[in-house]
């Protein structure tokens, strides 16, 4: 029950027609696709860019400051949105995703509701959740949404991992770029037209067409980027992360969205291994997870049989990696799936790993800091680095023992 | 004939160092200190070495952290710091295992044998000779003159090791105690010792050869000294190359043979001067637009000022007000009247009594002899000590002393804010009485002393700094974070090419974006009210009074006397309760023959083993402070019926005296840390029943931490998880045949809530702990996944833990109805004590106090004693479990999902209830849980009109913070309390 002490404004029905949905800016491609997605159900979404030092400082002063790094981000582009003038506040809401987990992250709709509503009470908070936290009336994830929703995820990390493996080889600057925008129009319009069932045919096209792209044939250090599923991701919030390393003459291999999906879907069926709670949820996750699998097994066996590029992990895989040096009980945050992605990485190659996490992230202590002893003795060859981020922390500090790990990278060669 | 050379140009946070090789021949190093103009001195140096070079060629690298930007702007190659480091090492020491680096700002460790590593330090563990710099300016003496000092120790404090704002805080009372500055400026070494070793080795042994390398290091031999004899070194083992300063300049040369172009000195000269800096910097509002914003802002502040009367010539009564503060001493003497004869402003120098003594004397010899003191007060770190030594009247608390003082400039002042050297202070005026007080968590400290300390490291005096900023046209932004994080924002605009003025402007501002940010935390300004006085030394400073009107977007009042505000506070207290004519402060011959002398001892009285400083006055009187509870001075008091936490630890651990009937199948350890102080009746009871040995670890101390301090992965997990790593050591010290530690996603549900986890660092510890302490194994750690809540299944699990015990599931699951019994009736024993304890506080007329936090904050290293503390204000303790049942889930407008903090909420709603308690809430440092958990129960409070105060815990055990919090509540009680009675 919430106390009177904070507004909550339900979204509406009638909302729906003429708000403006604001969405935070963490996976610029994917969020992308899936704002197309949810265009075609009637709602108007704006993804947020704005990235001036005013976002952190709304962030500072809204949030309690040893709250992690993507609340305070979150919030802070949130209210930098509302007061920038640029929209109605009467006729805009916000969305936040939320997983339910033992980890701070799925209170962040509550410290949005609470930053928010001393200013803008009337504006609704929309959570985005798979397991029913909370209802929204006129926000309802059908299982149409849901369907869309997971092409998008599959497209999104497709993109993602082609656009990483071609930019940093592109002999003419921008093809790449370019082609990714090309295809995230398709994609929006052939999720329009409810014509993306077919992955096969899509898959091929996408991945020929990336290999048109002219590319150099120079052998470029491969760095693994795993972490805070936010930081990880997030260009604001990793200081454009991704965008360095290329510049460093590196080619960034960051795992995709679905691990994540798949991870989350793993919760209630891991729980109900370890503690007996076979319950309603149980079946419905197990069936689910099973899809899940399916469709990324298609995708790397796309990839895999046209032959250029190099496919993304496969989830079992990666929950037997997992089983080495951690109980896939470890289930808040990321989880195991970290300790996950970074023995896959050291193991297919990529020795070179970075772990974004957010500075005083409780789970990584576990699952990231407290997993690199043992990775580091199955693979003497890896080389982790661990970076904090967070509003104090200085892009010259992150990017000089980021360099140094790429000193050695480039030593081991 | 032409040659080629190799130049290596080491661009450090303070310093350019530059070597030239001759093919392997070292023929020219110099070391240089850039005072931030980083691309002018590299220039200079270049030109230095044109000089004698010129006519040659030469290939060209830098490295350093701060020559990242200048490397990338002039297309000069860059080397990594550390690598370079590496490559001279393998050049110069192929036989050296470890290698350890201490610059301005940064520690690094290199392992060399056994899997080449590389380490720096995180982005908390910051400064390292910068911390050493920082130190010594408060002790007012040089780094060289520190290193003399330590290098005539007697002991060792302990001095948090984390950051450097930590050990400043437990520094300063050490200070204000009078302990010997030799014993601590040893102690600060230690500190950077131990920092590297638990922060940067994080498990590995630093062994074998190991090298010295950095500034600090090759300078200050008590350094290097403290370093080997923790690493149990002999001179052999350690090593300071000749070359140690200049250093990563020759690795960086030597890398320049391999990477760089070859080029001349001029062409690189030029490429420095056309070096573009990026524009990453992020640039302010002037603080001025003119003169005449300038001139009319001076007037309106020359509002705010005393009247003066003459001391030489006054005759007539006089009330002294005294604040020894944490940096500074500030005296004021002032007419019956309020007007000013005296003042007095200064460091303390680490000599507060003597310097406060002087004054004195001066006061007494330049008033004429009808000039009589009424009444003094003191307030201030340094209270007991000045009130015991010189006969003061009146000790009060701080937060009293400003609001007393700011009330007299603004009587109907809503919002005081002080910023001194060390702290913040804010507090919110309600019905003439302080409502709510927000002071700076330890880790945000970066306050006076900090703007002072980077004036002088850049060569300034602060009042010209300061000036600097007033005009500068781009002042930086430069964050709002600590100061070890504002260091390297400062690193970042320098490398960028921020002029001294706009880095000037751009430090106070941050020191106001701190306090509004971090401390106030206000959502908007009209929260704070309409009248707001600024006051503390800090607020002197014209730079930040102007970001603060900025920033709220209104004018406030600063006082003229700002920075005395404390000490006027105390002289107004002073007079109003003035009693009879005459002051009990020492008289002027009394003061001639003043003199004292300290000593340190360990205090006996229990297991805390506090460091005690004695000081023996020569009257015959003794001061004794460092003790946490009143044992260590000598006064007796009850406790035993008035304080939870007493009695639950000792219930809690007499839960492991059980014994198994018969023969014991084998010897299982628990592991005395985190869910265990929850758990352990349940678990205790289990294990026995099924005829299992209990042993649990040792209880916590310091040295518990130490002894697990080589495994801990992560330096910014909280203390409890930290501890943990010691209390597995201390069972490997009983022998137990294995470690029983079971990870648990979900605690017990006790309803109410939207879900039952535990926090992730709780519920899965036992995982970081195996794969960081390499003792630990499948054989010898047991570490099941359970869920308790649910019988069946916690029996099969554990069945399947202890198969090669042969228990069987139907065995375990017919004693587990006898362990959940044995927690129920410890968790009902508590309950009922804690009703006890109310009714006796009650009898008494005594005020309770629901010290609210975790099950493990009951272990006296993690609370570090508060709750004596807070027993010794006369006030009752009970715990946050021991009432949360008494009353439901109040609304809330959080995800309640963790177990242990669900009690919190509860606990705070009960607190509502009851008139004449309180709630005081505990925070360990580094819990991100609580960063939502202390705003809701905040709210829950002030909902209420309850107040709410926060206590930050950590490894430090200064409770110098934590009494100031804990008094002012008293006094703001009792104000409330004479206000309603008043009505």
């Amino acid at each position: 029950m919430a106390s009177e002490r904070v507004e909550q404004t339900v979204f509406t029905e009638e909302m729906k027609k003429d708000y403006t949905i604001l969405v935070p800016d963490m996976l610029p491609i994917h969020f992308r696709l899936i704002m197309q997605i949810f265009e075609n159900y009637g709602y108007h979404m704006e993804l947020l860019t704005n990235t001036s030092r005013n976002v952190v400082d709304e962030g500072l002063k809204n949030t309690h400051n040893d709250t992690c790094y993507p609340a305070l981000l979150v919030i802070g582009q949130f209210m930098d949105a509302l007061k920038s003038g640029k929209y109605d506040v009467n006729k805009t809401a916000l969305l936040m995703s939320q997983t339910g987990g033992g980890c701070r992250a799925s209170n962040y709709i509550h410290l949005i509701r609470k930053a928010i509503s001393a200013e803008f009470p009337q504006v609704p908070v929309i959570s985005l959740n798979f397991s029913g936290l909370e209802k929204n009336p006129a926000f309802k994830i059908t299982v149409p949404i849901t369907v869309k929703l997971i092409y998008g995820v599959l497209y999104g990390d497709l993109l993602m991992l082609l656009y990483n493996q071609c930019v940093p080889y592109e002999v003419n600057k921008g093809d790449t770029d370019k082609m990714l925008e090309k295809w995230e129009k398709r994609l929006g319009k052939m999720f329009a037209e409810n014509k993306f069932f077919d992955t096969k045919r899509h898959y091929r096209a996408i991945l020929n067409d990336f290999a048109s792209i002219e590319r150099s044939k120079e052998k470029k250090p491969r760095v693994g980027i795993v972490g805070e599923i936010y930081v990880k991701y997030s260009p604001l919030a990793n200081n454009h992360l991704n965008e360095f390393l290329i510049s460093e003459g590196c080619e960034p291999n960051v795992p995709g969205l679905l691990d994540f999906v798949m991870y989350c879907a793993t919760d209630r069926i891991n729980d109900g291994k370890l503690y007996d709670r076979k319950g309603s949820g149980y079946y419905g996750y197990a069936v689910g997870y099973k899809a899940l699998y399916t469709y990324q097994k298609q995708q790397i066996k796309a990839v895999k049989e046209h032959g250029v590029f190099f496919p993304p992990h496969d989830f079992e895989e990666l929950r037997r990696y997992a089983d080495k040096y951690i109980n896939q009980g470890v289930k808040m945050g990321e989880g195991w799936l970290i300790t996950a992605e970074m023995a896959a990485l050291a193991e297919s190659g990529t020795e070179n790993i970075i772990c974004t996490q957010p500075f005083g992230c409780l789970p990584n202590h576990i699952v990231a800091k407290g997993m690199m002893r043992v990775i580091k003795e199955a693979y003497p060859e890896a080389n982790i680095v661990a970076i904090d981020y967070d509003p104090g922390a200085t892009k010259v500090n992150q990017e000089n023992r980021i360099k140094l790990m790429l000193a050695n990278a480039k030593r081991a060669k | 004939m032409k040659k080629i050379y190799d130049l290596g140009i080491d661009v450090g946070s303070t310093t350019v160092k530059t070597v030239i090789l001759d093919g392997d021949d070292i023929i020219y190093t110099k070391y240089e200190r850039h005072f931030s103009k980083v691309r002018e001195t590299v220039i200079d140096q270049l030109e230095v070495i044109k000089q004698s070079y010129g006519e040659n060629d030469f290939r060209i690298a830098i490295t350093g952290s701060a020559g990242l930007g200048l490397a990338d702007a002039s297309g000069i190659s860059f080397v990594q710091e550390v690598y370079s480091a590496f490559v001279a090492v393998e050049k110069t020491y192929p036989d050296a295992d470890v290698v350890v680096e201490l610059g301005g700002e940064d520690a690094k460790i290199i392992f060399l044998t056994g899997g080449v590593e590389q380490r720096m330090n995180g982005s908390c563990a910051g400064g390292t000779g910068a911390f050493i710099d920082q130190m010594a300016t408060l002790l007012g003496v040089t780094p060289d003159m520190l290193n003399d000092m330590a290098l005539r120790h007697e002991k060792i404090y302990p001095i948090a090791s984390r950051c450097g704002v930590f050990a400043k805080s437990d520094i300063q009372p050490l200070l204000n105690q009078g302990a010997k500055k030799e014993d601590i400026a040893a102690s600060i070494f230690q500190a950077v010792v131990d920092q590297t070793v638990s922060g940067l080795a994080q498990g590995r042994k630093i062994a074998g050869k190991v090298l010295f390398l950095g500034g600090p290091l090759s300078f200050l031999p008590a350094l290097r000294n403290a370093f080997k004899e923790t690493l149990k070194l002999d001179d052999e083992h350690a090593v300071l190359p000749e070359l140690a300063p200049v250093f990563m300049a020759y690795g960086c040369a030597l890398q320049a043979k391999e990477i760089s172009q070859v080029t001349s000195i001029d062409e690189a000269i030029e490429k420095l001067k056309n070096a573009k800096t990026n524009d990453n910097i992020v640039i302010g509002k002037p603080l001025f637009q003119n003169q005449d914003e300038y001139h009319e802002f001076v007037e309106r502040h020359k509002q705010s000022d005393l009247k003066y009367e003459d001391i030489h010539t006054y005759e007539g009564d006089a009330y002294l007000g005294i604040d020894a503060g944490s940096t500074t001493t500030k005296l004021v003497l002032i007419t019956p009247d309020g007007k000013l004869l005296y003042r007095h402003y200064c460091s303390n120098m680490g000599q507060p009594l003597d310097i406060i003594a002087d004054k004195i004397k001066e006061i007494y010899r330049i008033a004429t002899p009808k000039l009589n003191i009424v009444s003094s007060a003191v307030t201030g770190y340094g209270e007991d000590l000045i009130r015991t030594g010189l006969g003061v009247d009146f000790g009060i608390v701080e937060t009293v002393a400003h609001f007393k003082a700011a009330a007299y400039f603004c009587p109907d002042v809503d919002f005081i804010i002080d910023i001194g050297g060390q702290d913040i202070k804010c507090f919110k005026i309600k019905n003439n009485a302080i409502d709510s007080i927000m002071l700076n968590e330890a880790c945000s400290s970066g306050c006076g002393s900090f703007i002072q300390t980077f004036a002088q490291a850049l060569g300034y005096d602060i009042a010209d700094f300061a000036r600097l900023g007033l005009f500068a046209k781009k002042p930086v932004e430069l964050g709002s974070r600590c100061t070890v994080f504002m260091n390297s924002s400062v690193k970042q605009a320098q490398k960028d090419g921020a002029e001294v003025a706009d880095i000037s402007a751009g430090l106070s501002s941050s020191i106001i974006k701190n306090a509004v940010y971090k401390v106030i935390r206000a959502k908007s300004i009209d929260e704070l009210g309409q009248n707001i006085v600024v006051q503390g030394g800090t607020f002197l400073n014209d730079a930040v009074l102007r970001s603060f009107e900025t920033e709220l977007g209104r004018n406030v009042i600063r006082p003229a006397i700002a920075g005395l505000m404390g000490a006027f506070g105390c002289a107004l207290y002073a007079k109003e309760n003035a009693k009879g004519d005459k002051s009990s402060l020492l008289t002027a011959q009394q003061l001639e023959q003043f003199s004292y002398r300290s000593t340190a001892a360990q205090c006996g009285g229990c297991g805390a083993h506090c460091n005690l400083t004695i000081i023996r006055f020569n009257d015959g009187h003794k001061f004794i402070s460092g003790n946490r509870c009143e044992k260590g001075a000598g006064i007796k008091i009850d406790t035993e019926n008035e304080n939870l936490y007493e009695y639950k630890y000792k219930k809690l651990l007499s839960f492991a005296e059980q014994k198994p009937q018969g023969t014991s199948i084998a010897k299982v350890g628990l592991p005395l840390a985190l869910s265990f102080y929850d758990l352990l009746p349940y678990f205790s009871t289990m294990l026995t029943k099924l005829g299992f040995e209990v042993v649990i670890s040792e209880e916590s101390t310091r040295d518990t931490y130490y002894k697990g301090q080589q495994t801990i992965p992560s330096d910014t997990v909280c203390y409890p998880a930290k501890l943990c790593h010691g209390h597995i050591e201390s069972l490997f010290e009983k022998g137990v045949d294995f470690i029983f530690y079971p990870c648990m996603s979900y605690n017990i549900d006790e309803g109410g809530s939207d879900n039952h986890y535990n926090c992730p660092v709780v519920a899965y510890y036992p995982e970081l702990l195996k794969a960081n302490n390499e003792r630990l194994s499948d054989e010898n750690f047991i570490a099941p996944y359970i869920d308790i809540n649910r019988k069946n299944h916690t029996a099969k699990a554990l069945a399947r833990a202890f198969e090669r015990y042969g228990i069987t599931h139907k065995q375990i699951y017919s004693v587990l109805d006898e362990a959940f019994a044995a927690e129920r009736t410890y968790r009902k024993d508590i309950k009922n004590k804690a009703l006890e304890i109310i009714a006796n506080a009650r009898e008494n007329g005594k005020k309770i106090i629901v010290l609210a936090g975790r099950p493990y904050h009951i272990d006296p290293e993690i609370n570090h004693g508060i709750h004596k503390l807070i027993a010794s204000l006369g006030l009752a303790v009970i715990t946050e479990d021991s009432v949360s049942e008494l009353v439901g889930v109040p609304p809330l407008d959080v995800l309640n999902q963790w177990t242990y903090h669900s009690r919190l909420y509860r606990a705070a709603e009960y607190v509502c209830t009851q008139p004449d308690m309180q709630l005081v809430q505990l925070v360990s440092f580094g819990c991100g849980i609580d960063a939502i958990t202390t705003d809701e129960v905040r709210a829950i409070l002030e909902e209420k009109g309850k107040l709410y105060t926060q206590l930050k815990i950590d490894e430090i055990n200064n409770l110098g913070a934590a009494r100031i919090r804990l008094r002012s509540l008293v006094a703001a009680l009792e104000e409330k309390e004479r206000q309603t009675a008043a009505v």
